[in-house]
């Protein structure tokens, strides 16, 4: 005999319906943050969501909200469009690592650069997930991939970009954070980045940008507990959670 | 409306002028020559007019701001030139897939690769056949003087709505770069509520609307190119050609553009010789007058197509009248200028038959 227990309240734009994600993927953690801060900002009548290609290109099926589906890598450039177009409206990308740090580069960087009012959520898992395990731009090194199966070798393939950093050094961004939804301390640590994020956008501050560590248990060939532990262990220790910029923190001083 | 005065404009600048005319509230640049007109006129112009005006870091960029941009249900605008217009083929892809209605300029240069800045027609199979992946056509105008540039960019915008396709103006460096006079019209009565019933705005009192072109569902995408095709078909009423003194001609000319122009020069001075020719010249691509075509063949004409290619156009000249004739081809070569007298022996020899 079980017994329900409601812990929380279910976010009204998140849809009561199973996902397509593997058992122990933070895709759906992911969503689920995005969906609580939109509902929390009341800006669910106000957002529009753009989607990228990877395992989340699905994610318009568990936010109910106005969306378009963007070709590989290019969602910070719809987001323009649709932020241009649409100024009065919330506007935002969801994308994962090889969308969003590798095909897409050249448009998350200038996005973010002309300071377009609008926030991106980077899912980094660091393959391409949707794709069967491929190696990313933010494999790590020594980590094995379809496509670097001796492991990623730092002479051949480069270091893994740590993207939070390059968009911090970009002048039309806002705010920009690493987080990470392995452990209830660091859910509750990124549900405020994410409403951070959104509330910046309201208040017309510039880009923001959060970058959640996420796990992808299938093409890392692990359980969810030992996906969830190696964020921990491998992930954390090359990408540092924490802030990177904060443009109201920098005025406060 | 107060009384049409005329201007003397480059074609580039009457595109942007139509744009604005048109109500186009979001224009998204790169530079590539022979447009800088474009984007240039428009980068103070639209500000001005209380639009959206971006030079995007390339034209992958540019074309992706477009599909967002008219996702939103407002007119909105890219230009660029071949090289350009290689890299804006997935998006323009996914617009024709997910049904957004942008409109699309090409002032078209030579190729293949960096090929040079003049002139060439080199880009007609891409325009017509597709140009990205996938089954899909563009809305294609073609014109062939300053003012036509002006009238079809306005056009372009009412046709992308009605169908909710992107549009392709298809021009090329001469008419780009030549000034002509343009009695500038803005046009009337246009719906208000455009763009509304579908576009992107927040889902406020309703359900919430989705724009994509993933099909995954069992039979869902052969659905969806069903329902494409259809829209096709009932685009193939909106074709249009100039025809020049073709009723009692032997021979056709059929040339599209600028070339279409030049040929009716060179026509007409042939006439003046009393020579028996004539002219069709496709003021739309796709769809392709066809049936014109078929009709002059009927009457036991004869054809040659004049292009600045190396022979695209005419494929669909023979695709049209192969039942009753054949159409001759003479090549006007990219990076050379053509004139009128450099089709005067063409036309001759092919008179002859
Ligand atoms: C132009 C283009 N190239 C390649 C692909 C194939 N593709 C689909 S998803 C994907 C990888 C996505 O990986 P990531 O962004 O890391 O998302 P994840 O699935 O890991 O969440 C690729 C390469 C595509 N759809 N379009
Ligand atoms: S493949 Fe990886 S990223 Fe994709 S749903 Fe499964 S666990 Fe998540
Ligand atoms: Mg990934």
């Amino acid at each position: 005999m079980t017994q329900e227990i409601r812990v929380t309240n279910y976010p009204e734009v998140l849809t009561d319906r199973p996902t397509h994600y593997c058992p122990g993927c933070h895709h759906g953690t992911a969503h689920r943050l995005v969906a609580e801060a939109i509902t929390d900002l009341g800006l669910v009548d106000k957002s529009i969501l753009i989607g990228s290609i990877g395992c989340s290109v699905f994610i318009y099926n568990y936010l109910s909200l106005d969306a378009i589906e963007s070709p590989h890598g290019r969602a910070p450039a719809v987001a323009t469009g649709v932020k241009r177009a649409r100024p009065d409206k919330i506007v935002f990308t969801y994308q994962g690592d090889g969308d969003l740090a590798s095909i897409g580069m050249a448009e998350i960087m200038h996005c973010a650069n002309r300071g377009e009012n609008i926030t991106t959520i980077f899912v980094n898992n660091t393959v391409y997930g949707m794709t069967g395990g491929q190696m990313a731009p933010t494999t790590l090194v020594g980590q094995k991939t379809t496509t670097c199966p001796g492991g990623r070798c730092r002479e051949n393939e480069g270091m893994p970009i740590r993207m939070t950093e390059i968009i911090a050094s970009l002048g039309g961004v806002a705010y920009a954070e690493r987080v990470a939804v392995n452990n209830v301390k660091n859910i509750m640590k990124a549900k405020k980045a994410v409403t951070k994020a959104f509330e910046y956008q309201t208040k017309e501050l510039g880009f923001s940008f959060v970058e959640i560590l996420a796990t992808c248990p299938t093409n890392w060939h692990m359980t969810p507990l030992q996906a969830n532990k190696r964020v921990e262990t491998e992930m954390i220790p090359y990408f540092p959670l924490g802030n990177f910029k904060d443009v109201l923190a920098k005025e406060e001083k | 409306m107060s009384t049409p005065k005329r201007i003397f404009v480059k074609g580039n600048e009457a595109i942007s002028r139509g744009a604005l005319a048109a109500g186009m509230r979001c224009f998204f640049g790169y530079p590539i020559t022979p447009q800088n007109d474009i984007p240039e006129f428009l980068s103070q112009a639209l500000p001005e007019a209380g639009g959206e005006f971006v030079q995007a870091e390339s034209e992958v960029a540019a074309a992706n701001m477009l599909m967002g941009a008219a996702a939103c249900g407002i007119r909105a605008m890219t230009s660029s030139s071949s090289p350009g217009m290689s890299l804006k083929q997935e998006a323009i892809s996914y617009m024709a897939g997910s049904e957004i209605p942008g409109v699309i300029v090409n002032v078209s240069r030579g190729g293949p690769g960096l090929g040079d800045i003049g002139p060439s027609q080199g880009d007609y199979f891409q325009s017509v056949k597709g140009g990205g992946h996938g089954d899909y056509k563009l809305l294609v105008l073609a014109p062939g003087t300053v003012q036509e540039a002006y009238d079809l960019t306005i056009k372009a915008f009412d046709l992308a709505f009605k169908y909710r396709n992107p549009v392709l103006v298809l021009a090329d460096a001469i008419i780009g770069q030549m000034k002509e006079p343009v009695v500038p019209w803005v046009p009337e009565n246009r719906d208000p509520a455009e763009g509304q019933d579908w576009g992107l705005q927040g889902a406020v009192n309703r359900p919430p609307r989705l724009i994509k072109s993933l099909f995954l569902d069992d039979g869902a995408l052969a659905g969806q190119n069903l329902k494409l095709q259809a829209k096709y078909q009932a685009m193939q009423a909106e074709v249009d050609q100039e025809l020049f003194l073709t009723e009692d001609a032997e021979l056709i000319v059929v040339a599209f553009g600028s070339i279409g122009r030049i040929a009716k020069s060179t026509v007409r001075k042939l006439r003046a010789q009393g020579k028996k020719v004539g002219l069709v010249r496709p003021i739309t691509l796709f769809p392709f007058p066809s049936d014109v075509l078929l009709g002059l063949a009927k009457q036991g004409k004869r054809f040659l197509t004049i292009e600045h290619n190396m022979g695209q156009m005419v494929e669909d000249v023979r695709l049209a009248i192969r039942t009753v004739a054949d159409s001759a081809f003479h090549a006007q070569l990219p990076g050379n200028l053509p004139t009128p007298d450099d089709f005067e022996e063409p036309i001759l020899k092919a008179l002859e038959g």
